[in-house]
């Protein structure tokens, strides 16, 4: 009850810092905002020209019942939007070391907001999975209202991962090299840029496939989005296992070190 | 009457390392090598303050004696290693003014994010902004960032934002000693208004006497230990004459 109370007194602050961070982020740029659509297509763009120009695979291959534009772009929202969270969140309790030290706030406010942020820009890169659906004339099914479904679960999954992060990275900050490539090797290690039905011959990559919690909220995601189909009660259960599993370490890893903070700072 | 802030046997515990380790690498090397000595410095030991209701308590002493530590320590910055303090009510902290002022953002934008850091609502600051632009005599730089101000004009701003609720306690720290002298004088004023509606105040200061002036009970610290507590213009005196 008490934590609620200040979640809400500090509500305010939240929706500040993230005004803020926007207003930073787009600060002299002419397209603002509309960066957040564009960069996605862009890079759809390159990753498109680079496997049908140099591979020669065209349109569709290894196995995709949909154009690779839409397969990559679906793919690479929820993982750029977990890389994106998860990363800026990691360096949030440290870089507001001078808040900190100054003024009592709860600590969690900050990779909470790095982690909405990241969401905010999220949603706007869903008007490019849209667009590219329009032109590459995938069909639109009623499952994709159950695209929030996904996305909240790596919501949660990331804001447990940033909450761990940010609380290491106030002791270590070796950490943050560390995840630049963990990162690479996770986008690698989940199906974005190949289809997962080249990983059909391999039944010892599949089976490892399966600890993966990016692997699911991706396939989930265009389940619904670019499949229409609806993900089964198992489906659902994997990946709630996975964000609040996250959550609930997380959250015992932040709580257990925040009085710890200030002193390393 | 009751207590509104309870210092009960607060003792504070910097580890202060040698050499800082900041990788992992160096951590299990000298790990391994039995090279993580840290020495420990007690701030602050073994503290017992009861500050009453409507009170305004002054601490004193020499550079490092570890006044700050202890304010941070009510204000909640700082848990205390062993101890307990207990607050009845709300805390408005003056220790370091703009804390969390964006320079790039002008004051306008500063004064709804300091407010959010201070805990205040949107509407809350929407209500109170003229009132606290008027304090801060600094309607034609208003929408200027604030890197452009001087240090004087941003503790004009910080101060008029701490100010701007009536809070149960409230915490200043040395924060007088910038601004211009009519500016002190304002400042002043308006701790004696909130003082006179019942705020209890602490202040920390090397203006002797400014504490003798306006505080009822002083404690002075040295070393991190209470060497003396009670009346404000008697320790004070001591204080005084103990440098000569």
């Amino acid at each position: 009850m008490k934590y609620f109370q200040t979640f809400i007194k500090y509500k305010y602050l939240l929706s500040n810092l993230i005004g803020r961070d926007i207003k930073v982020k787009y600060r002299r740029s002419i397209l603002g905002i509309l960066w957040s659509v564009l960069n996605p297509l862009l890079m759809m763009l390159v990753l498109s020209a680079v496997f049908s120009a140099l591979f020669g695979m065209g349109g569709r291959f290894g196995g995709l019942n949909v154009p690779f534009n839409i397969y990559y772009l679906t793919g690479a929202t929820i993982y750029n939007f977990i890389s994106e969270a998860t990363s800026t969140s990691m360096m949030s309790v440290y870089s507001a070391s001078q808040l900190i030290k100054k003024v009592y706030i709860p600590k969690y406010i900050f990779p909470l907001e790095k982690c909405l942020f990241s969401f905010v820009n999220m949603l706007f890169s869903l008007i490019a999975v849209f667009l590219v659906m329009i032109f590459s004339g995938v069909d639109f099914h009623l499952t994709m209202f159950l695209m929030p479904v996904p996305i909240l679960y790596a919501l949660i999954f990331s804001i447990g991962m940033s909450f761990m992060l940010s609380a290491l990275t106030v002791f270590f900050r070796d950490i943050i090299h560390l995840y630049g490539v963990f990162l690479t090797a996770w986008m690698y290690a989940t199906p974005i840029i190949y289809p997962i039905g080249i990983l059909e011959s391999r039944p010892k990559l599949m089976f490892l496939m399966k600890f993966n919690p990016m692997f699911h909220y991706v396939e989930y995601f265009r389940s619904v989005t670019i499949y229409g189909a609806i993900p089964n009660l198992k489906d659902n259960l994997i990946c709630l296992a996975f964000s609040f599993g996250m959550l609930i370490i997380g959250v015992l890893i932040f709580k257990n070190r925040q009085d710890k903070f200030v002193l390393y700072m | 009457m009751a207590n509104a802030v309870e210092i009960k046997n607060v003792s504070m515990r910097f580890n202060m390392a040698k050499e800082k380790v900041d990788s992992i690498k160096e951590y299990i090397i000298k790990f391994f090598k039995r090279q993580l000595l840290f020495e420990e410095f007690m701030a602050l030991s073994d503290i017992n303050i009861d500050i009453e209701q409507g009170e305004v308590f002054g601490l004193i002493g020499l550079n490092g004696c570890g006044k700050s530590t202890l304010l941070k320590i009510i204000s909640g910055i700082y848990k205390p290693s062993t101890g307990s303090v207990k607050v009845n009510g709300t805390i408005a902290p003056l220790i370091e003014l703009g804390a969390g002022f964006d320079m790039d953002l002008t004051a306008r934008e500063n004064i709804y994010l300091n407010g959010s850091v201070l805990g205040y609502s949107k509407q809350y600051i929407d209500e109170k902004f003229d009132e606290i632009v008027d304090f801060t005599e600094l309607h034609q730089f208003l929408d200027v960032p604030m890197k452009n101000y001087s240090s004087g004009m941003v503790a004009r701003v910080g101060f008029a934002i701490a100010t701007i609720t009536k809070p149960d306690i409230l915490i200043v720290d040395e924060i007088l000693a910038v601004g211009d002298f009519l500016f002190q004088e304002k400042c002043e004023k308006r701790i004696n208004e909130l003082m006179s509606g019942g705020t209890t105040v602490i202040i920390v200061s090397h203006s002797i006497d400014q504490i003798t002036r306006l505080c009822d009970r002083v404690a002075w610290i040295e070393s991190g230990k209470i060497k003396m507590i009670g009346k404000a213009d008697e320790i004070c005196a001591l204080y005084a004459n103990s440098a000569k």
